[in-house]
């Protein structure tokens, strides 16, 4: 008995549509968040992750009226990241029904945003993503770089001590994605994750490789997340939110049900 | 028609409690208000909030609502929401301990360095997600609402009642702290019903037709 590790489904969205298809049986619009948003919710996710992705400044509006509809009718916590640089942005998003904000390059650009977002709106809703790679050579001690531009763009920050930092600017949470595993379907990196998660005292949100329900318990097992995070192999119905959760019960993690 | 106040004093968005009202009372007008008349008027108050307690305390002095949040909390049904129960005790550890509205007796105190007693694993802190509530008594707010049921959480600071008459719901997080408190017309919960799923929906929906 105690608190369960969630499972997060996340959606990317370009200018107020779902992309990369979620296949879905019985669902009619595979671009509508509204619609998608409500079958994880159904399917037991413990959270929602949108990510806009979409370029231009001019259609951020979009995401806000995403957010309002989907929070009218879903009924469990949901982050939004994407383009959120400013305390006003934040404040839209929040108003609009997102219970946390995540942020990623603004941070980076200026880290006492952090602190300003955590103490104008509470830690509970800052959510700071951590895009890092691993920069040591085999034999080497580990080490992991902070990378922006989808991993294309170092920035010479090392990974564990951002993360600590971001903790004392009053992060809530830290969403975590590892960069050479993003997309790979080989599983998490778990000697990166569990040194992010034994490095600070806030919960950690595993993202980036997901390919087999195996790779989320050992998110939790062996990395020592808090939260796993995937989009693939939820969107293209490989397995359903439940089936994964039963499967990480099976393998002794706490999960809702 | 039947009307439920929820008090907006800045404190956090309150359209996803007013949502989730609607959807589950659609025969009451929902009020999202700061306004002392409608508040004193309203059948039910439904008193929510979000970040610390120092904000909460000076923004309720700022609308001049103080009082109006303790009398409301006298007579009428009262829901507190996560930082709704906190300021309803007397005294908060929260930035260097501030004095809350004293309407029922206890403090609220940080989680602090926490360790699973079992597994002598940190617990991280805030703590988020979904845990299990455990009703104790038959309060008619956990009507339809099975034994142990997950809800969401996520809080630094915790209920440390008075009297422990008053717990009425109880959750472990490497120990038990009250994770909802009730007195007569009163029920605050620590955790979010509006974003718990079926079981917040189900608790809303016994408070629209609460009758103490």
């Amino acid at each position: 008995m105690g608190l369960a590790k969630r499972i997060i489904p996340c959606l990317d969205v370009d200018r107020g549509r779902v992309v990369k298809g979620v296949k879905f049986v019985e669902i009619r619009d595979a671009g509508d968040p509204v619609e998608i948003a409500r079958r994880y919710d159904q399917q037991g996710a413990d959270e929602i992750t949108f990510l806009d992705i979409t370029a231009s400044s001019d259609d951020r509006e979009t995401m806000v009226h995403v957010v309002e509809q989907v929070a009218s009718q879903v009924f469990i916590p949901l982050t939004v990241g994407g383009g959120i640089r400013t305390l006003d942005d934040v404040r839209r998003m929040l108003n609009a029904g997102a219970d946390k904000v995540s942020i990623n390059t603004a941070a980076i650009a200026r880290p006492e945003f952090v602190r300003e977002a955590a103490e104008r709106f509470g830690n509970q809703c800052i959510v700071v993503a951590i895009d890092a790679k691993a920069v040591h050579q085999d034999g080497e001690t580990p080490r992991w770089e902070i990378f922006t531009h989808g991993g294309r763009k170092p920035t010479g920050i090392d990974a564990v001590a951002w993360a600590r930092r971001m903790n004392a600017y009053g992060a809530g949470e830290i969403l975590l994605t590892s960069m050479d595993r993003d997309g790979t379907k080989r599983g998490f990196n778990l000697e990166l994750t569990r040194a992010i998660s034994e490095a600070v005292s806030i919960p950690v949100i595993a993202s980036g490789g997901v390919g087999t329900l195996d790779h989320l318990a050992e998110g939790i097992l062996l990395g020592k997340a808090d939260a796993v995070l995937a989009a693939s192999i939820f969107h293209f119905a490989e397995y359903t939110i439940e089936q994964a959760k039963r499967h990480m019960q099976a393998r002794g993690i706490e999960v809702r049900l | 028609m039947s009307t439920i106040a929820i008090i907006d004093y800045g404190m956090g968005n309150l359209r996803s409690v007013a949502k989730a009202l609607e959807q589950v009372a659609p025969q009451a007008q929902v009020l999202v208000t700061q306004q002392r008349d409608d508040i004193l008027r309203a059948d039910r108050v439904v008193f929510p909030g979000q970040g610390s307690i120092r904000d909460c305390m000076r923004e309720l002095a700022h609308w001049n609502l103080t009082e109006v949040v303790r009398e409301a909390a006298l007579n009428k049904p009262f829901l507190g929401l996560c930082l709704g129960p906190q300021a309803l005790l007397a005294f908060s550890e929260e930035n260097g301990g501030v004095e809350c509205l004293n309407v029922l007796p206890g403090r609220v105190v940080w989680f602090g360095e926490l360790c699973d007693p079992q597994t002598g694993e940190r617990l991280k802190v805030p703590h988020m997600g979904w845990n299990q509530v455990h009703q104790i008594g038959n309060h008619p707010l956990w009507q339809g609402i099975s034994q142990d049921s997950r809800f969401y959480f996520v809080h630094s600071y915790y209920l440390q009642s008075a009297e422990p008459s008053l717990v009425v719901g109880e959750t472990w997080y490497g120990f038990n702290f009250a994770s909802a408190i009730a007195r007569d017309n009163i029920f605050a919960v620590q955790f979010h019903p509006e974003k718990s799923a079926q079981a917040g929906l189900r608790l809303l929906a016994n408070f629209a037709d609460w009758n103490p």
